[in-house]
């Protein structure tokens, strides 16, 4: 659907050219929502911007629906856009329009017919139809962030950008704007980009993700992958503070056995998998730490445990065949 | 006549006053109308090419932008002398009420794209880049997102472009434009009869007055921020 083939990106600051994008290539499947995260400055936006040409790329090509669109200019550019979809952390609506004016902005742009219907259809699927008739500052910013995205979709289009679009809202309303763009991506099928500093957007959301750091793509895969088995130091950061584990980690120097830490996905994680196994080897264990939540849909859950006992090997072996993620924890 | 307006002011014609009022209303209203048709594209023109905008051209911005200055550093009394010869092409006759909107029209419409070109930057421009990503063209950004984002402070540029006219006929009287300011400078100034000095920068005082009251209720009306 998106494809970015050897894509840097310079800006111009004061007579030096400061890079904001190395080398990066990423393809993006279609209908899949794909998350990019990284900290402030590691060049989100940028890439983002240039999926729908908002910037060029220094050099390296982008390739929309298997066209190369690097050097699109004029109709061809307004076409492109048309069929991709932008929402933004600060909302960008028309003040002097009203919710409804500003949904049918986009078909105005293109003449399109039957606007009311299609305004009225679009308000309905974001639950704003009561407030058609008011002005963005009148809204709350979760109600202006689905004016935002009933704009977005005005035109049907095939991919919806997102730039930080929850990171000025409220944990509840993100949570409930997150999920009415996971109801669309389920029910339009449209491919959804996403960036964002917080690895519970992408936890929430996400199918794949990327992680940019000082504009480089350091890792990359499927939520679950990155997010059981963060790589790169900045995942790890991100992942810990997704869980609440600023700071350095726990203690355990007290601890007698080994440390491992379990992870669990999809139905494993309600099976009762952990006490059949003791029942069966002997071994025995001490809990430190553990969670079950779900990505995306799929519930994971993750064990920090010390164990021993002379079937220990015997013990990891099961539970590694019953698909069980282990993972020796040095300390 | 009335014999008291006639016991407090002795000498005033008030046909004539009433005559001077029409003229003076006509040239503000003829010389707004022209300078806000010509102001607005100068506007919108500085606007767009100036550095980092949607049409960013440096070297125009430049000259348009030396034009302006140079247009607004003349003071209006030098510049409709200056531009006799102009007005004399342009309407035939090289003062009088319509001679006096070219002046006028030259005087003002520099100082009113100034204006409009900083109401266009307060303009959010995270607005303008989303009317981007939809596709639109820089006529469509202009027409539908600049000019109607922006209505709260060109309509405060418009009022505040009004007044300042309001002054630029009065001083216009003196080179024989006519309206108000002709009647102060003739009877008031020259012909020393106070009465009429005073009624006529009263009315002034009122038309500057209704302007800026009318522009605030419709700044007032159109803000939705
Ligand atoms: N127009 C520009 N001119 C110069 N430098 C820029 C420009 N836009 C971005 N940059 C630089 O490029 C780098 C990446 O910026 P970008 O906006 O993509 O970061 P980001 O990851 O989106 O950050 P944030 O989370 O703060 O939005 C930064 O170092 C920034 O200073
Ligand atoms: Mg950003």
């Amino acid at each position: 659907m998106i494809r970015f083939a050897a894509v840097t990106k310079s800006y111009r600051v004061n007579g030096a050219d400061v890079s904001a994008l190395h080398p990066v290539d990423l393809e993006i499947a279609p209908g899949e929502v794909f998350g990019i995260i990284g900290h402030s400055g590691a060049g989100k936006s940028t890439l983002l911007r240039l999926i729908n040409l908002l910037e060029r790329p220094s050099s390296g090509q982008v390739f929309v629906s298997g066209k190369d669109v690097t050097h699109a200019e004029g109709a061809e550019l307004r076409g492109l856009r048309r069929r991709i979809g932008m929402i933004f952390q600060h909302f960008n609506l028309l003040s002097s329009r009203t919710v409804a004016q500003n949904v049918a902005f986009p078909l105005e742009l293109h003449g399109h017919a039957d606007t009311a219907g299609r305004v009225r259809e679009l308000l309905a699927l974001v639950g704003l139809s009561e407030h058609a008739d008011k002005y963005p500052a009148q809204l709350s910013g979760g109600q202006k962030q689905r004016v935002g995205i009933a704009r977005a979709l005005a035109s049907k289009p095939e991919i919806l950008l997102c730039d930080e679009a929850t990171s000025a809202l409220d944990p509840q309303t993100t949570a409930s704007v997150l999920e009415l763009l996971a109801d669309i991506n389920e029910k339009l099928g449209l491919t959804i980009v996403l960036i964002t500093h917080e690895m519970d957007v992408i936890r929430r959301v996400c199918d794949r993700v990327a992680v940019l750091d000082a504009g480089r793509v350091v890792e990359s895969g499927s939520v679950a992958d990155v997010f059981l088995h963060p790589q790169h130091p900045t995942t790890r950061r991100f992942v810990a503070e997704a869980e609440h584990e600023e700071g350095r980690g726990p203690d355990y120097s007290g601890v007698t056995g080994r440390l491992f830490r379990l992870s669990f996905r999809g139905d494993t994680t309600y099976a009762p998998l952990l006490s059949q196994v003791v029942r069966d080897t002997g071994v025995e264990y001490n809990l430190l730490a553990g969670r079950i939540e779900r990505i995306k849909s799929m519930p994971y859950g993750q064990l920090t445990l010390a164990m021993r006992g002379d079937n220990l090997e015997a013990a990891l072996e099961q539970l590694r065949s019953a698909g069980v993620d282990i993972e020796d924890i040095a300390r | 006549m009335n014999p008291f307006l006639h016991s407090l002011f002795p000498n005033i014609d008030w046909v004539e006053i009433a005559q001077a009022c029409l003229d003076t209303l006509v040239m503000l209203g003829g010389s707004l109308l022209f300078t806000v048709a010509t102001g607005l594209p100068l506007g919108v023109s500085l606007f767009l090419t100036a550095r980092g905008q949607l049409h960013a051209k440096p070297r125009l911005y430049g000259v348009m932008s030396l034009l302006v200055n140079v247009l607004r550093s003349v003071p209006f009394i030098i510049l409709m002398i200056l531009l006799i010869p102009l007005t004399k092409a342009l309407t035939g006759v090289s003062i009088g009420i319509r001679g006096a909107i070219v002046p006028l029209v030259i005087g003002a419409a520099p100082f009113f794209a100034r204006l409009v070109e900083t109401a266009l930057r307060e303009v959010d421009r995270g607005v303008i880049e989303a009317s981007q990503a939809m596709g639109a063209t820089t006529w469509q950004i202009v027409r539908r997102v600049l000019l109607p984002e922006a209505r709260a402070g060109l309509i405060a540029s418009a009022t505040v472009t009004a007044v300042a006219l309001v002054g630029y006929t009065a001083m216009g009287g003196i080179v024989g434009a006519g309206g108000l300011g002709a009647l102060a400078y003739q009877y008031g100034y020259n012909g020393y009869k106070p009465d009429y000095m005073l009624v006529t920068v009263t009315l002034l005082i009122v038309l500057v007055q209704i302007l800026q009251m009318l522009g605030d209720h419709l700044v007032q009306r159109y803000s939705r921020r």
